[in-house]
Parts: C-alpha cells; structure tokens; sequence
C-alpha cells in the first residue's frame, strides 16, 4: 500500500461524505459553502488524475464565481439563513 | 412517498451504473485506456493529415499544429468549431440573463465592507489580474488558455465589487469589448476560407515548438476568447446586483 | 475508487433533486450531478503510469505513455456551460420569489 493507493481512497470517501453533507443539511447557507469545498477537492482529484487544465477551470469557476452566483441570489432576497 | 419513489429511481439508476462500469465492453476499466484504437493517438502524434513523425520539444520545426500543451491543439485547432459553440451558448446565455433582469434603477445597497477585506483586495486585484493575462496568453505552452484566463480576470473584478460598496461598473466598455471580441473570432474563420478553403483551418507558419510566437493561429484566437469570456463574466456577475425596478 | 464515487456523486445529485422543496437546492442538486459527471468523463481517459499530456523540456518527446487528452477537452466545455446553466436558473429562481415572495414549491402551488 503506497501513497498514491491510500491518498486516492481518501479522497474518494471524502468526495462521498461531502456530497451526503450537502443534500441532507438544513441550512441552505451551509450547503452552499459545501459545494465550494467539494470543487476545491474535485481539483485536488483532477490533479491526481493528471489534468490540469481542468483542475484550474474548476477552481475558477466552480469554487470563486459559482459561489458568488448563489450568494447574490440569497442577498437579494431577505431570507438568507433559512431552513429548509 | 416522494423519497421511497425517488430511492427506487435511484436505485434502478444505480443499478444501470454499476453494470456499465463492471462490463469491459462499453468502458474500459480503470487505469487501461488502449491509446492505439482512439482517435487521440493521431491527435497526441500530431497527424491527422500527414505521415506519423515524431514531434520533439523545442526542436520539431512546422509540425501540424506547433502547440506544446496537447489539450490546446485539441480544443482550438482540431475540434475548434466545438469551441464556437461553446462560446455561442455563453453569449445565449449572458443575453438571456440580461434580458430577464430587463431596465433597473440601479445596484442595491451593499454594507461596507470590513478592514481586512479592503486592503486585502486592493493587494491582490493587480496580482490576479496579471495572472490572468499571463495564463491567456501562454495558453499553448502551459496549462491554461482562454476560459481560464478570462474567469481569472472576472474574479478580478469580482473582488472590486465586494470590497467597495460604491464600485459601479460602466458595462458598455465591456459589452463593446465582448461583442468585437466574439466578431474577431469569426472573422478570422472567414479569412481562413478565402485563403485556405476551410473554415477555421491553420493558415499561418507554425513555428518551433515551445517558443512563445508559434503555433499559428492559436494564440490569437485565444486571446480574443479570453477578453470575451472575461467581459461576459463579469456582465453576468454584475446583472446579478441590479435592483428589481418598481412594477 | 475514483470511478464508484463519481457514480455515487451522480445519485445523490439525482436524489437531492428529487426530494427537495427549496429552489435553490434543486440547483444544488444539479450542481453535484455536474461535478459527478465531470470527474467520470476523466476516468474514462485515465492510463496508470502515464504523464499528462503536455510536452514540456522533460517529457519531449511524443512517443511516450500520454494520458487521453480528448476528454479533458469535452470536460472543459462542459465545465463553462455548466456555469451558464446556473446562472440562468438563478436569475429564473430570484424572477419567481420577486413574485411570490417564498422559495418553497409547496406554497407556490404550481401557478408559476
């Protein structure tokens, strides 16, 4: 068991347990910083992977301006940190 | 009800998943992808419509493409009419969200922002916006390209409008921008017609590969995908902020 | 294995969808759905011991063990379109709350 096997492993379990974190929370304003933290490791998978260019795009986009766009959406209505 | 029928759709998907995954025929199994039966093996060599030469960095002189990043010669040179596409369905969609918001008063209100937010983006706006421009233009030699670059720079400006509450955006420069960017874009297809005879084809000397002014064209469309992808981010992002007008 | 958690992303992207009555989870849900597909399109490509593919002043030459590079060009569209998509269905989810003054589908009752 070599580095490589063992660090692919962990990060598939905690692609899993993020994803369950996500859809059974109440808060909507944690779910939304879940889904930011899930792109940060999806690059850090794509890099396992060997793609990088795909690994910077998805840092980009999903993880800086995907956010902001949730984010907007719940400033401009005044129910931000509601449950479900 | 809803969740035992959404379980049992589930698990019917789940059941397609798995048997796509374990038959050999359909995927291949993890790890063994047989490069020699796939298309990318002409695209990796360089030679769709030449003999098979080796291509070498920093010595193969005129190759097909003459872009070290293989991904690049894929996504702007052999499948470049797919790129058209993609930047047709973002300006669909930068138009239609534009057109949704329709004529407003203005921005909203947004509180000032804290200390730390303030001096920390007025050090790194500069830093990220010059990354940006390096990332776009060294989109045949390094990682990246056009669409990285371009979102880099509307993150730049993204920063801008969260840590300055009175930070309006003039969008007209950048929907000019955006729109002269998009036309170049074809422009330079059409040119490719009237002096080869197929749209969008390679008509400039490829150099050596690994220099900065090499292969063809690449560069040049890159960058004018990177101003339009940067300018109709940050269009979308500041639609985002405007304020309901008063029906 | 990186492939079966990309399968089980997809799922529970389609299960969040499903059972939810806010909005804005629904575009949650097909966020994840998105991500899940995005990392299974790269798997397919994957070759063990391959580099990846970008001829650089170590790697120089093309006969060597390159990974797939097609589908890290189709997973980079579809990761820009993806963003489109979830722009527009904000802007169509803030529309109906401007109208109804509520995000939950249950009070909105289908008069859209």
């Amino acid at each position: 068991m070599n580095a490589t096997v063992v660090l692919e492993l962990f990060i598939s379990i905690v692609l899993i347990f993020i994803g369950v974190l996500i859809v059974f929370s109440k808060n909507i304003i944690k779910s939304i910083i879940f889904l930011s933290i899930l792109s940060m490791i999806t690059a850090v998978s794509f890099v396992m992977l060997k793609a990088p260019d795909v690994a910077i795009t998805e840092i980009v986009i999903g993880s800086g301006l995907i956010t902001f766009l949730f984010l907007f959406t719940l400033k401009t209505s005044k129910k931000a940190g509601d449950s479900e | 009800m809803k969740k035992i029928l959404a379980l049992l759709l589930v698990s019917v998907f789940a059941f397609f998943a798995i048997t796509l995954v374990q038959s050999d025929q359909l995927v291949p199994k993890f790890g063994d992808a047989d490069l020699s039966s796939r298309v990318s093996d002409k695209y990796i060599s360089k030679s769709v419509s030449v003999d098979n030469k080796v291509v070498e960095y920093g010595e193969t002189v005129n190759a097909e493409t003459g872009s070290a990043n293989l991904v690049t010669s894929i996504v702007v040179n052999y499948r470049s009419f797919d790129t058209l596409g993609e930047v047709t369905v973002l300006f669909i969609s930068a138009l239609g969200i534009s057109l949704i918001v329709g004529t407003t008063d203005g921005m909203i209100k947004r509180s000032e922002s804290g200390f730390i937010l303030k001096t920390g983006s007025k050090v790194l706006m500069p830093i990220l916006l010059i990354v940006g421009i390096y990332v776009i233009t060294h989109g045949h030699l390094t990682p990246g390209g056009g669409f990285q670059g371009g979102s880099m720079i509307a993150s730049a400006v993204l920063l801008l409008l969260i840590s300055d509450h009175e930070f309006v955006p003039n969008m007209n420069k950048f929907k000019v921008l955006e729109g002269l960017s998009g036309s170049l874009y074809i422009i330079i297809g059409l040119v490719s017609i009237s002096l080869t005879g197929y749209f969008l084809k390679n008509f400039m000397p490829t150099g050596q590969v690994g220099e900065l002014m090499s292969a063809g064209i690449i560069p040049i469309i890159y960058l004018f995908i990177g101003l339009k992808v940067g300018s109709e981010l940050t269009g979308i992002l500041s639609d985002f902020l405007k304020k309901e007008a008063n029906v | 294995m990186i492939q079966i958690s990309a399968i089980v992303l997809m799922l529970l992207g389609i299960y969040g969808l499903l059972t939810t009555k806010h909005i804005i989870k629904m575009i949650i849900g097909l966020n994840i759905f998105e991500v899940g597909l995005n990392i299974f399109i790269i798997t397919i490509g994957y070759k063990t011991g391959a580099v990846a593919p970008i001829l650089t002043s170590q790697n120089n030459s093309s006969i060597l063990n390159f990974v797939d590079p097609l589908p890290q060009a189709i997973v980079l569209t579809a990761i820009v379109i993806g963003f489109g998509i979830t722009a527009v269905g904000l802007i169509l989810a803030k529309k109906i709350y401007v109208q109804h003054n509520t995000y939950n589908i249950d009070e909105i009752g289908g008069k859209i």
